[in-house]
Protein backbone atom coordinates (compact mmCIF):
# COMPACT_ATOMS: atom_id res chain seq x y z
CA UNK A 1 0.00 0.00 0.00
CA UNK A 2 1.30 3.51 -1.02
CA UNK A 3 0.59 6.33 0.61
CA UNK A 4 2.45 9.96 -0.55
CA UNK A 5 1.94 10.89 2.98
CA UNK A 6 1.06 9.68 6.25
CA UNK A 7 -2.18 7.28 6.92
CA UNK A 8 -4.82 9.16 7.00
CA UNK A 9 -3.32 12.03 4.41
CA UNK A 10 -6.29 13.96 2.80
CA UNK A 11 -8.06 13.49 6.26
CA UNK A 12 -4.93 15.75 7.96
CA UNK A 13 -4.25 17.97 5.03
CA UNK A 14 -6.86 18.67 2.63
CA UNK A 15 -9.71 19.70 5.80
CA UNK A 16 -10.68 22.74 7.32
CA UNK A 17 -10.45 22.71 10.88
CA UNK A 18 -14.14 22.73 11.88
CA UNK A 19 -14.97 19.81 9.43
CA UNK A 20 -17.09 16.26 10.72
CA UNK A 21 -18.34 13.69 8.69
CA UNK A 22 -21.90 13.86 7.27
CA UNK A 23 -22.00 10.21 8.29
CA UNK A 24 -23.46 9.48 12.45
CA UNK A 25 -20.33 7.21 14.01
CA UNK A 26 -22.18 3.91 13.86
CA UNK A 27 -21.45 3.98 10.25
CA UNK A 28 -17.90 4.56 10.78
CA UNK A 29 -17.14 0.71 10.19
CA UNK A 30 -14.55 -0.66 8.42
CA UNK A 31 -13.92 -4.38 8.16
CA UNK A 32 -13.11 -5.57 11.52
CA UNK A 33 -13.56 -1.93 12.84
CA UNK A 34 -16.71 -0.81 14.22
CA UNK A 35 -17.12 2.61 16.12
CA UNK A 36 -16.96 1.37 19.76
CA UNK A 37 -17.37 5.09 21.42
CA UNK A 38 -19.97 6.71 23.69
CA UNK A 39 -21.99 9.01 21.27
CA UNK A 40 -23.03 6.55 18.24
CA UNK A 41 -25.08 9.22 16.93
CA UNK A 42 -22.80 11.90 16.47
CA UNK A 43 -20.21 13.10 13.94
CA UNK A 44 -16.60 12.51 14.37
CA UNK A 45 -14.22 15.54 14.25
CA UNK A 46 -10.71 15.14 11.72
CA UNK A 47 -8.78 14.42 14.39
CA UNK A 48 -11.30 11.61 15.05
CA UNK A 49 -11.36 10.54 11.77
CA UNK A 50 -7.73 10.59 11.24
CA UNK A 51 -7.41 8.49 14.88
CA UNK A 52 -9.65 5.76 13.46
CA UNK A 53 -8.23 5.56 10.43
CA UNK A 54 -4.96 5.23 12.40
CA UNK A 55 -6.37 2.23 14.01
CA UNK A 56 -7.60 0.90 10.92
CA UNK A 57 -4.34 0.36 10.10
CA UNK A 58 -2.98 -1.00 12.67
CA UNK A 59 -5.79 -3.69 13.34
CA UNK A 60 -5.69 -4.49 9.57
CA UNK A 61 -1.58 -4.47 9.67
CA UNK A 62 -1.91 -2.97 6.35
CA UNK A 63 1.50 -2.99 4.78
CA UNK A 64 1.50 0.58 4.14
CA UNK A 65 4.08 2.52 2.83
CA UNK A 66 4.40 6.04 3.96
CA UNK A 67 5.70 9.27 2.19
CA UNK A 68 5.71 7.08 -0.70
CA UNK A 69 4.07 9.28 -3.68
CA UNK A 70 3.59 7.50 -7.29
CA UNK A 71 4.94 9.61 -9.81
CA UNK A 72 3.35 7.36 -13.07
CA UNK A 73 2.02 4.02 -13.91
CA UNK A 74 2.31 2.38 -17.51
CA UNK A 75 1.25 -0.83 -18.28
CA UNK A 76 4.70 -3.06 -19.40
CA UNK A 77 4.28 -6.81 -20.46
CA UNK A 78 2.48 -8.39 -17.63
CA UNK A 79 1.66 -6.27 -15.73
CA UNK A 80 2.54 -2.70 -14.27
CA UNK A 81 5.14 -0.27 -13.62
CA UNK A 82 5.29 2.34 -11.46
CA UNK A 83 7.63 5.05 -10.89
CA UNK A 84 7.73 6.51 -7.25
CA UNK A 85 9.37 8.66 -4.87
CA UNK A 86 10.70 5.82 -3.24
CA UNK A 87 12.00 4.17 -6.43
CA UNK A 88 10.41 2.00 -9.33
CA UNK A 89 7.77 -1.01 -8.74
CA UNK A 90 6.81 -3.57 -11.03
CA UNK A 91 3.54 -5.54 -10.21
CA UNK A 92 0.87 -7.97 -11.45
CA UNK A 93 -2.12 -5.48 -10.32
CA UNK A 94 -2.92 -2.28 -9.10
CA UNK A 95 -5.65 -0.90 -7.18
CA UNK A 96 -6.38 2.60 -7.51
CA UNK A 97 -7.80 4.04 -4.40
CA UNK A 98 -6.99 7.40 -4.52
CA UNK A 99 -10.22 8.92 -4.42
CA UNK A 100 -12.42 11.52 -6.15
CA UNK A 101 -11.36 14.61 -4.08
CA UNK A 102 -7.91 14.99 -4.90
CA UNK A 103 -8.39 18.64 -6.44
CA UNK A 104 -10.76 21.51 -6.05
CA UNK A 105 -12.92 21.97 -9.34
CA UNK A 106 -12.62 25.83 -10.12
CA UNK A 107 -14.68 27.49 -13.23
CA UNK A 108 -12.59 29.54 -15.73
CA UNK A 109 -14.34 32.30 -14.60
CA UNK A 110 -11.98 33.29 -11.99
CA UNK A 111 -9.39 34.60 -14.23
CA UNK A 112 -11.74 37.43 -14.21
CA UNK A 113 -12.47 38.18 -10.47
CA UNK A 114 -10.71 41.60 -9.55
CA UNK A 115 -7.25 41.10 -8.38
CA UNK A 116 -8.43 43.50 -5.34
CA UNK A 117 -10.66 40.11 -3.74
CA UNK A 118 -8.77 37.37 -2.22
CA UNK A 119 -9.84 33.80 -4.16
CA UNK A 120 -9.64 30.90 -1.83
CA UNK A 121 -10.40 26.89 -2.61
CA UNK A 122 -11.65 24.75 0.29
CA UNK A 123 -8.42 23.23 0.29
CA UNK A 124 -6.95 26.63 1.25
CA UNK A 125 -9.22 27.23 3.85
CA UNK A 126 -8.91 26.71 7.67
CA UNK A 127 -10.91 28.95 9.61
CA UNK A 128 -12.97 32.13 9.00
CA UNK A 129 -9.84 34.47 10.60
CA UNK A 130 -7.59 33.69 8.18
CA UNK A 131 -10.14 35.86 5.54
CA UNK A 132 -9.94 39.71 5.28
CA UNK A 133 -12.22 41.12 7.13
CA UNK A 134 -15.56 42.03 4.95
CA UNK A 135 -17.82 40.33 2.71
CA UNK A 136 -17.52 37.05 1.20
CA UNK A 137 -19.30 35.26 -1.76
CA UNK A 138 -19.82 31.33 -1.79
CA UNK A 139 -19.78 29.64 -4.71
CA UNK A 140 -21.84 26.56 -4.91
CA UNK A 141 -24.07 25.25 -2.35
CA UNK A 142 -23.41 21.39 -1.66
CA UNK A 143 -22.21 20.06 1.40
CA UNK A 144 -18.55 22.27 1.21
CA UNK A 145 -20.37 25.57 0.44
CA UNK A 146 -23.38 25.13 2.69
CA UNK A 147 -21.32 24.66 5.77
CA UNK A 148 -18.20 27.19 4.81
CA UNK A 149 -21.22 29.68 4.49
CA UNK A 150 -22.57 28.92 7.80
CA UNK A 151 -19.56 29.30 9.59
CA UNK A 152 -18.15 32.63 7.76
CA UNK A 153 -21.29 34.19 8.52
CA UNK A 154 -21.41 33.19 11.96
CA UNK A 155 -17.97 34.73 12.01
CA UNK A 156 -19.90 37.73 11.54
CA UNK A 157 -18.83 38.39 7.67
CA UNK A 158 -22.02 39.34 5.36
CA UNK A 159 -22.01 36.49 3.41
CA UNK A 160 -23.62 35.95 -0.03
CA UNK A 161 -23.88 32.30 -1.31
CA UNK A 162 -24.51 31.49 -4.89
CA UNK A 163 -27.08 28.40 -5.30
CA UNK A 164 -26.84 26.28 -8.12
CA UNK A 165 -28.60 22.32 -8.58
CA UNK A 166 -28.22 20.76 -5.03
CA UNK A 167 -29.64 18.13 -2.70
CA UNK A 168 -32.06 19.49 0.43
CA UNK A 169 -31.99 16.90 3.05
CA UNK A 170 -33.28 17.77 6.83
CA UNK A 171 -30.44 16.40 8.95
CA UNK A 172 -33.44 14.16 10.92
CA UNK A 173 -36.24 12.72 9.54
CA UNK A 174 -38.84 10.66 12.46
CA UNK A 175 -36.36 10.79 14.72
CA UNK A 176 -33.92 9.55 13.10
CA UNK A 177 -30.95 10.35 11.34
CA UNK A 178 -31.54 11.12 7.44
CA UNK A 179 -28.73 8.79 6.95
CA UNK A 180 -30.13 6.26 8.97
CA UNK A 181 -33.33 6.23 6.74
CA UNK A 182 -30.73 6.05 3.21
CA UNK A 183 -28.86 3.26 4.97
CA UNK A 184 -32.61 0.99 6.39
CA UNK A 185 -35.15 1.46 3.64
CA UNK A 186 -32.22 0.17 1.05
CA UNK A 187 -31.38 3.59 -1.07
CA UNK A 188 -28.06 2.98 -0.55
CA UNK A 189 -28.07 -0.97 -1.71
CA UNK A 190 -28.77 0.17 -5.54
CA UNK A 191 -26.26 -1.09 -7.61
CA UNK A 192 -24.22 0.33 -10.20
CA UNK A 193 -25.88 -1.50 -12.91
CA UNK A 194 -29.43 -0.86 -11.68
CA UNK A 195 -29.13 3.11 -11.46
CA UNK A 196 -31.02 4.63 -14.53
CA UNK A 197 -28.58 7.33 -14.98
CA UNK A 198 -25.15 6.24 -13.54
CA UNK A 199 -23.04 9.04 -15.33
CA UNK A 200 -25.39 11.46 -13.59
CA UNK A 201 -25.66 9.51 -10.21
CA UNK A 202 -21.70 9.62 -9.95
CA UNK A 203 -22.16 13.20 -10.23
CA UNK A 204 -24.80 14.17 -7.73
CA UNK A 205 -23.78 16.90 -5.83
CA UNK A 206 -23.17 16.23 -1.90
CA UNK A 207 -26.15 16.93 0.05
CA UNK A 208 -27.04 20.16 2.21
CA UNK A 209 -25.74 18.58 5.47
CA UNK A 210 -23.73 19.41 8.16
CA UNK A 211 -22.34 16.72 11.18
CA UNK A 212 -23.08 18.73 14.35
CA UNK A 213 -23.80 17.77 18.29
CA UNK A 214 -26.96 19.30 18.27
CA UNK A 215 -27.71 17.87 14.79
CA UNK A 216 -28.98 20.69 13.19
CA UNK A 217 -30.33 20.74 9.80
CA UNK A 218 -28.19 23.42 7.06
CA UNK A 219 -30.42 23.98 4.29
CA UNK A 220 -30.86 27.31 2.42
CA UNK A 221 -33.84 28.43 4.83
CA UNK A 222 -31.52 27.65 7.65
CA UNK A 223 -28.92 29.72 6.06
CA UNK A 224 -31.42 32.94 4.86
CA UNK A 225 -32.48 32.72 8.58
CA UNK A 226 -29.07 33.35 9.88
CA UNK A 227 -28.58 36.07 7.26
CA UNK A 228 -26.94 34.42 4.29
CA UNK A 229 -28.39 35.97 1.05
CA UNK A 230 -28.83 33.87 -1.41
CA UNK A 231 -28.43 34.51 -5.60
CA UNK A 232 -28.20 31.91 -8.20
CA UNK A 233 -25.65 30.11 -9.85
CA UNK A 234 -22.85 31.86 -10.74
CA UNK A 235 -22.97 32.38 -14.72
CA UNK A 236 -20.29 34.79 -15.59
CA UNK A 237 -18.52 38.02 -15.08
CA UNK A 238 -18.86 40.85 -17.09
CA UNK A 239 -16.54 44.52 -16.31
CA UNK A 240 -15.91 43.06 -12.38
CA UNK A 241 -19.39 41.97 -11.70
CA UNK A 242 -20.09 38.86 -10.94
CA UNK A 243 -23.41 37.64 -12.63
CA UNK A 244 -26.22 35.13 -11.34
CA UNK A 245 -28.63 32.98 -13.14
CA UNK A 246 -32.13 34.68 -12.76
CA UNK A 247 -33.04 30.10 -12.21
CA UNK A 248 -32.57 30.06 -7.85
CA UNK A 249 -36.37 29.22 -8.11
CA UNK A 250 -36.26 26.69 -9.86
CA UNK A 251 -33.33 25.14 -8.94
CA UNK A 252 -35.06 25.45 -5.44
CA UNK A 253 -38.28 23.76 -6.38
CA UNK A 254 -36.31 21.30 -8.10
CA UNK A 255 -34.85 20.50 -4.64
CA UNK A 256 -37.68 20.82 -2.69
CA UNK A 257 -39.59 17.96 -5.12
CA UNK A 258 -36.89 15.64 -4.99
CA UNK A 259 -36.93 15.88 -1.33
CA UNK A 260 -40.76 14.88 -0.97
CA UNK A 261 -40.08 12.07 -3.19
CA UNK A 262 -37.16 11.04 -0.74
CA UNK A 263 -39.22 11.01 2.33
CA UNK A 264 -41.95 9.21 -0.01
CA UNK A 265 -39.83 6.33 0.20
CA UNK A 266 -39.15 6.70 3.66
CA UNK A 267 -42.30 6.58 4.64
CA UNK A 268 -43.71 3.81 2.01
CA UNK A 269 -40.22 1.53 3.04
CA UNK A 270 -41.60 2.87 7.04
CA UNK A 271 -45.55 1.60 6.55
CA UNK A 272 -44.10 -1.61 5.04
CA UNK A 273 -42.03 -2.16 8.06
CA UNK A 274 -43.74 -0.83 11.00
CA UNK A 275 -41.46 1.82 12.23
CA UNK A 276 -42.54 3.66 14.25
CA UNK A 277 -43.45 7.74 13.78
CA UNK A 278 -45.39 9.74 11.84
CA UNK A 279 -44.50 11.40 8.06
CA UNK A 280 -43.13 15.13 8.21
CA UNK A 281 -43.09 17.34 4.81
CA UNK A 282 -41.09 20.64 5.24
CA UNK A 283 -42.35 23.92 4.06
CA UNK A 284 -40.86 24.42 0.27
CA UNK A 285 -37.75 26.76 1.00
CA UNK A 286 -38.30 30.07 1.14
CA UNK A 287 -36.96 33.06 -1.28
CA UNK A 288 -37.02 36.65 -1.19
CA UNK A 289 -39.14 38.18 -4.15
CA UNK A 290 -36.34 38.42 -6.43
CA UNK A 291 -32.60 37.49 -5.87
CA UNK A 292 -29.96 39.78 -7.00
CA UNK A 293 -28.80 38.95 -10.08
CA UNK A 294 -25.11 41.16 -9.86
CA UNK A 295 -22.75 41.84 -7.64
CA UNK A 296 -20.24 44.45 -8.25
CA UNK A 297 -16.82 42.61 -7.12
CA UNK A 298 -14.84 46.07 -7.68
CA UNK A 299 -16.76 48.61 -4.69
CA UNK A 300 -14.94 46.14 -1.84
CA UNK A 301 -18.37 44.88 -0.40
CA UNK A 302 -17.25 41.21 -0.79
CA UNK A 303 -13.36 40.56 -0.45
CA UNK A 304 -13.13 37.40 -0.81
CA UNK A 305 -14.58 34.36 -2.95
CA UNK A 306 -14.67 30.53 -1.82
CA UNK A 307 -15.06 28.14 -4.87
CA UNK A 308 -16.90 25.49 -3.29
CA UNK A 309 -17.66 24.27 -7.11
CA UNK A 310 -16.09 20.61 -6.07
CA UNK A 311 -13.53 18.19 -6.93
CA UNK A 312 -12.07 16.06 -9.28
CA UNK A 313 -9.79 12.98 -8.96
CA UNK A 314 -5.89 13.41 -10.46
CA UNK A 315 -5.01 10.88 -12.70
CA UNK A 316 -1.98 13.06 -14.21
CA UNK A 317 0.31 10.45 -13.03
CA UNK A 318 -1.90 7.73 -14.57
CA UNK A 319 -0.25 6.58 -17.85
CA UNK A 320 -2.74 3.91 -19.03
CA UNK A 321 -5.42 4.82 -21.00
CA UNK A 322 -8.48 4.59 -19.00
CA UNK A 323 -9.94 7.59 -18.81
CA UNK A 324 -13.16 8.74 -21.01
CA UNK A 325 -13.17 11.93 -22.91
CA UNK A 326 -13.83 14.23 -19.10
CA UNK A 327 -11.32 12.67 -17.74
CA UNK A 328 -13.08 10.13 -15.40
CA UNK A 329 -11.76 6.66 -15.09
CA UNK A 330 -13.56 3.51 -17.15
CA UNK A 331 -14.48 1.03 -14.97
CA UNK A 332 -17.30 -1.31 -14.54
CA UNK A 333 -18.14 -1.44 -10.96
CA UNK A 334 -14.53 -0.91 -9.77
CA UNK A 335 -12.91 -3.05 -12.32
CA UNK A 336 -10.56 -0.94 -15.15
CA UNK A 337 -10.59 -1.15 -18.95
CA UNK A 338 -6.99 -2.58 -18.33
CA UNK A 339 -6.76 -6.09 -17.34
CA UNK A 340 -4.96 -6.14 -13.89
CA UNK A 341 -6.37 -2.56 -13.15
CA UNK A 342 -8.90 -1.69 -10.81
CA UNK A 343 -10.53 1.29 -8.67
CA UNK A 344 -12.07 1.54 -5.04
CA UNK A 345 -13.60 4.34 -3.31
CA UNK A 346 -15.25 6.37 -6.07
CA UNK A 347 -18.76 7.68 -5.54
CA UNK A 348 -21.08 4.98 -6.51
CA UNK A 349 -18.85 2.29 -7.42
CA UNK A 350 -20.77 -0.60 -7.48
CA UNK A 351 -23.46 0.50 -4.88
CA UNK A 352 -25.09 4.14 -3.79
CA UNK A 353 -23.29 2.59 -0.31
CA UNK A 354 -19.88 2.99 -2.06
CA UNK A 355 -19.62 6.63 -1.54
CA UNK A 356 -19.19 6.60 1.90
CA UNK A 357 -17.16 5.16 4.79
CA UNK A 358 -18.75 2.03 5.15
CA UNK A 359 -19.42 0.68 1.50
CA UNK A 360 -15.92 -0.12 1.23
CA UNK A 361 -16.23 -3.52 2.47
CA UNK A 362 -18.64 -4.83 0.13
CA UNK A 363 -16.64 -3.28 -2.85
CA UNK A 364 -13.27 -4.54 -1.61
CA UNK A 365 -14.55 -7.70 -1.32
CA UNK A 366 -15.93 -7.56 -4.63
CA UNK A 367 -13.15 -6.29 -6.42
CA UNK A 368 -10.67 -8.05 -4.63
CA UNK A 369 -12.59 -11.21 -5.81
CA UNK A 370 -12.21 -10.26 -9.35
CA UNK A 371 -8.40 -9.44 -8.73
CA UNK A 372 -7.84 -12.69 -7.79
CA UNK A 373 -9.58 -14.47 -10.17
CA UNK A 374 -7.30 -12.41 -12.34
CA UNK A 375 -4.00 -13.40 -10.83
CA UNK A 376 -5.05 -16.97 -10.68
CA UNK A 377 -5.78 -17.22 -14.74
CA UNK A 378 -2.49 -15.92 -15.86
CA UNK A 379 -0.29 -18.42 -13.61
CA UNK B 1 -52.63 -0.67 -19.27
CA UNK B 2 -53.06 2.61 -21.60
CA UNK B 3 -50.19 3.68 -23.97
CA UNK B 4 -49.34 7.23 -23.08
CA UNK B 5 -49.47 9.47 -26.18
CA UNK B 6 -48.59 13.06 -25.83
CA UNK B 7 -47.36 13.25 -29.89
CA UNK B 8 -43.62 13.25 -28.51
CA UNK B 9 -41.20 10.97 -30.33
CA UNK B 10 -39.17 10.45 -26.97
CA UNK B 11 -37.65 7.43 -28.22
CA UNK B 12 -36.21 9.62 -31.45
CA UNK B 13 -34.78 12.13 -28.62
CA UNK B 14 -33.10 9.70 -26.43
CA UNK B 15 -31.73 8.07 -29.51
CA UNK B 16 -30.38 10.96 -30.54
CA UNK B 17 -29.16 12.31 -27.33
CA UNK B 18 -27.22 8.44 -27.19
CA UNK B 19 -25.63 9.10 -30.91
CA UNK B 20 -24.54 12.50 -29.78
CA UNK B 21 -22.92 11.91 -26.73
CA UNK B 22 -20.07 10.40 -28.66
CA UNK B 23 -20.49 13.27 -31.72
CA UNK B 24 -20.65 16.34 -30.28
CA UNK B 25 -19.75 18.25 -33.81
CA UNK B 26 -22.85 16.89 -35.08
CA UNK B 27 -24.63 18.82 -32.02
CA UNK B 28 -23.74 22.02 -33.06
CA UNK B 29 -26.46 23.74 -34.72
CA UNK B 30 -26.78 27.45 -35.56
CA UNK B 31 -30.43 29.14 -35.91
CA UNK B 32 -30.35 32.09 -38.50
CA UNK B 33 -33.16 34.72 -39.07
CA UNK B 34 -33.24 37.62 -41.71
CA UNK B 35 -34.95 40.49 -41.24
CA UNK B 36 -35.81 43.43 -43.18
CA UNK B 37 -37.20 47.23 -42.03
CA UNK B 38 -40.28 48.25 -43.56
CA UNK B 39 -41.15 51.68 -42.23
CA UNK B 40 -41.13 53.24 -39.06
CA UNK B 41 -40.81 50.46 -36.40
CA UNK B 42 -42.20 47.70 -38.23
CA UNK B 43 -39.92 45.20 -39.48
CA UNK B 44 -40.67 41.70 -41.18
CA UNK B 45 -38.06 39.14 -40.04
CA UNK B 46 -38.23 35.49 -42.11
CA UNK B 47 -37.05 32.03 -40.91
CA UNK B 48 -36.45 28.86 -42.81
CA UNK B 49 -32.62 27.15 -42.72
CA UNK B 50 -30.99 26.54 -40.41
CA UNK B 51 -27.99 24.17 -39.80
CA UNK B 52 -27.35 20.97 -37.81
CA UNK B 53 -26.00 17.47 -37.84
CA UNK B 54 -23.16 18.62 -39.80
CA UNK B 55 -25.26 20.38 -42.85
CA UNK B 56 -27.84 22.68 -43.79
CA UNK B 57 -31.48 21.73 -42.85
CA UNK B 58 -34.64 23.43 -43.57
CA UNK B 59 -37.78 23.84 -42.23
CA UNK B 60 -40.91 23.03 -44.60
CA UNK B 61 -42.05 26.17 -45.17
CA UNK B 62 -40.52 29.87 -44.53
CA UNK B 63 -42.36 31.65 -41.59
CA UNK B 64 -42.84 35.62 -41.67
CA UNK B 65 -42.63 37.67 -38.46
CA UNK B 66 -44.15 40.98 -38.17
CA UNK B 67 -42.55 43.15 -35.36
CA UNK B 68 -44.15 46.62 -34.56
CA UNK B 69 -45.51 48.63 -31.75
CA UNK B 70 -48.72 49.63 -30.62
CA UNK B 71 -50.61 52.36 -30.94
CA UNK B 72 -49.56 54.04 -27.71
CA UNK B 73 -46.24 53.73 -28.90
CA UNK B 74 -47.30 55.80 -31.68
CA UNK B 75 -47.05 53.13 -34.31
CA UNK B 76 -49.33 51.02 -36.78
CA UNK B 77 -49.02 47.83 -34.33
CA UNK B 78 -48.01 45.67 -37.74
CA UNK B 79 -47.19 43.01 -35.53
CA UNK B 80 -46.26 42.23 -31.89
CA UNK B 81 -43.52 43.97 -30.56
CA UNK B 82 -40.00 42.56 -30.28
CA UNK B 83 -39.95 41.63 -26.60
CA UNK B 84 -43.53 39.88 -26.77
CA UNK B 85 -41.44 37.60 -29.05
CA UNK B 86 -39.23 36.67 -25.79
CA UNK B 87 -43.10 35.46 -24.33
CA UNK B 88 -43.40 33.55 -27.27
CA UNK B 89 -40.23 31.80 -27.19
CA UNK B 90 -40.34 31.25 -23.33
CA UNK B 91 -43.95 29.61 -23.66
CA UNK B 92 -43.61 27.42 -26.13
CA UNK B 93 -40.46 26.27 -25.14
CA UNK B 94 -41.55 25.36 -21.55
CA UNK B 95 -44.73 24.02 -23.04
CA UNK B 96 -42.91 21.48 -25.75
CA UNK B 97 -40.33 20.68 -22.04
CA UNK B 98 -43.60 19.46 -20.09
CA UNK B 99 -45.08 17.50 -23.26
CA UNK B 100 -41.43 15.90 -23.39
CA UNK B 101 -41.03 15.25 -19.95
CA UNK B 102 -44.59 14.14 -19.74
CA UNK B 103 -44.44 11.09 -22.36
CA UNK B 104 -40.81 10.47 -21.04
CA UNK B 105 -42.18 10.00 -17.37
CA UNK B 106 -45.50 7.80 -18.98
CA UNK B 107 -47.71 10.41 -17.78
CA UNK B 108 -50.79 11.45 -20.11
CA UNK B 109 -51.98 15.36 -20.35
CA UNK B 110 -55.09 16.62 -21.41
CA UNK B 111 -54.67 19.98 -21.59
CA UNK B 112 -51.86 22.36 -21.03
CA UNK B 113 -52.43 26.32 -20.74
CA UNK B 114 -50.07 28.74 -19.96
CA UNK B 115 -49.73 32.40 -19.47
CA UNK B 116 -46.56 34.34 -19.07
CA UNK B 117 -46.46 37.92 -17.61
CA UNK B 118 -43.56 40.30 -18.23
CA UNK B 119 -42.94 43.28 -15.67
CA UNK B 120 -41.42 45.77 -18.20
CA UNK B 121 -40.87 49.59 -17.13
CA UNK B 122 -40.13 51.64 -20.57
CA UNK B 123 -38.62 54.44 -18.61
CA UNK B 124 -35.45 52.53 -19.56
CA UNK B 125 -36.15 52.07 -23.27
CA UNK B 126 -36.80 55.91 -23.42
CA UNK B 127 -34.07 57.24 -21.44
CA UNK B 128 -35.71 58.28 -18.81
CA UNK B 129 -33.45 57.10 -16.19
CA UNK B 130 -30.46 55.08 -16.17
CA UNK B 131 -30.87 53.09 -13.28
CA UNK B 132 -33.93 51.25 -15.01
CA UNK B 133 -32.72 48.05 -17.50
CA UNK B 134 -34.03 47.86 -20.62
CA UNK B 135 -35.83 44.49 -20.62
CA UNK B 136 -37.81 43.05 -18.68
CA UNK B 137 -37.24 43.41 -14.32
CA UNK B 138 -39.43 40.04 -13.94
CA UNK B 139 -41.55 37.34 -15.99
CA UNK B 140 -43.86 35.17 -14.34
CA UNK B 141 -45.12 32.28 -16.24
CA UNK B 142 -48.68 30.17 -14.67
CA UNK B 143 -49.76 26.40 -15.92
CA UNK B 144 -52.76 24.92 -15.92
CA UNK B 145 -51.95 21.11 -16.18
CA UNK B 146 -54.72 18.47 -16.66
CA UNK B 147 -52.86 15.34 -16.18
CA UNK B 148 -53.25 11.47 -15.34
CA UNK B 149 -50.66 12.70 -12.72
CA UNK B 150 -50.53 13.81 -9.11
CA UNK B 151 -49.93 17.42 -8.08
CA UNK B 152 -46.46 16.90 -7.40
CA UNK B 153 -45.70 14.80 -10.35
CA UNK B 154 -47.18 18.04 -12.88
CA UNK B 155 -44.88 20.50 -10.55
CA UNK B 156 -41.99 18.07 -11.30
CA UNK B 157 -42.79 18.21 -14.97
CA UNK B 158 -42.77 21.81 -15.09
CA UNK B 159 -39.51 22.32 -12.73
CA UNK B 160 -37.48 19.44 -15.17
CA UNK B 161 -38.97 21.38 -18.56
CA UNK B 162 -37.25 24.40 -17.14
CA UNK B 163 -34.54 22.54 -16.49
CA UNK B 164 -34.24 21.76 -20.25
CA UNK B 165 -35.31 24.74 -21.49
CA UNK B 166 -33.36 26.94 -24.57
CA UNK B 167 -35.02 29.68 -23.94
CA UNK B 168 -35.29 29.58 -20.03
CA UNK B 169 -31.85 29.55 -20.23
CA UNK B 170 -31.29 32.15 -22.50
CA UNK B 171 -33.33 34.25 -20.46
CA UNK B 172 -31.73 33.85 -17.44
CA UNK B 173 -28.29 33.40 -18.14
CA UNK B 174 -25.88 36.11 -19.88
CA UNK B 175 -24.84 35.59 -22.85
CA UNK B 176 -22.34 37.17 -24.92
CA UNK B 177 -24.04 39.13 -27.67
CA UNK B 178 -22.09 40.76 -30.74
CA UNK B 179 -23.39 43.09 -33.35
CA UNK B 180 -21.61 44.08 -36.03
CA UNK B 181 -22.22 46.18 -39.65
CA UNK B 182 -21.76 44.31 -42.60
Amino acid sequence: MLERGEVANSWRRERWESLRLLTPNWQSRLPGLHYDGPDRDGYMSMREVITFIERFATVSRAPVRTATEVLSLCRVDGGYQLATSGGPIRCRAVVIATGACNVPVVPSVREAVPDSVTQLTPFDYRWPDLLPDGGVLVVGASATGVQLADELRRSGRPVVLSVGEHVRLPRTYRGRDVLWWMDACGVWDQRHDEVDDLDRARRLPSPQLIGTPERRTLDLDALSASGVELVGRLAGLRDGRALFSGGLRNVVALADLKLDRLLDTFDEWAGTTGVDGAPERFPPTRLADSARLQLDLTRGEIRTIVWATGYRPDYSWLDVPVLDGKGRLRHHGGVVDSPGLYALGLPLLRRRRSTFIHGIEDDARAVVDHLAGHLAARL
Amino acid sequence: MTTVDNGVNVQALLDARGALKDAPDAAQFTWRATSTWRNGVHSTTRIQNFFGLGQEQSHKTETVFDADHPAVFAAEDNGITPIEYLLVGLASCLTAGVASVAQNRGIQLRSVESTVEGQHDIRGILGVDSDVRNGFNDVKVTFTIDADASQQEIEALVAQSQKRSAVFDALTNPTNVTVAVA
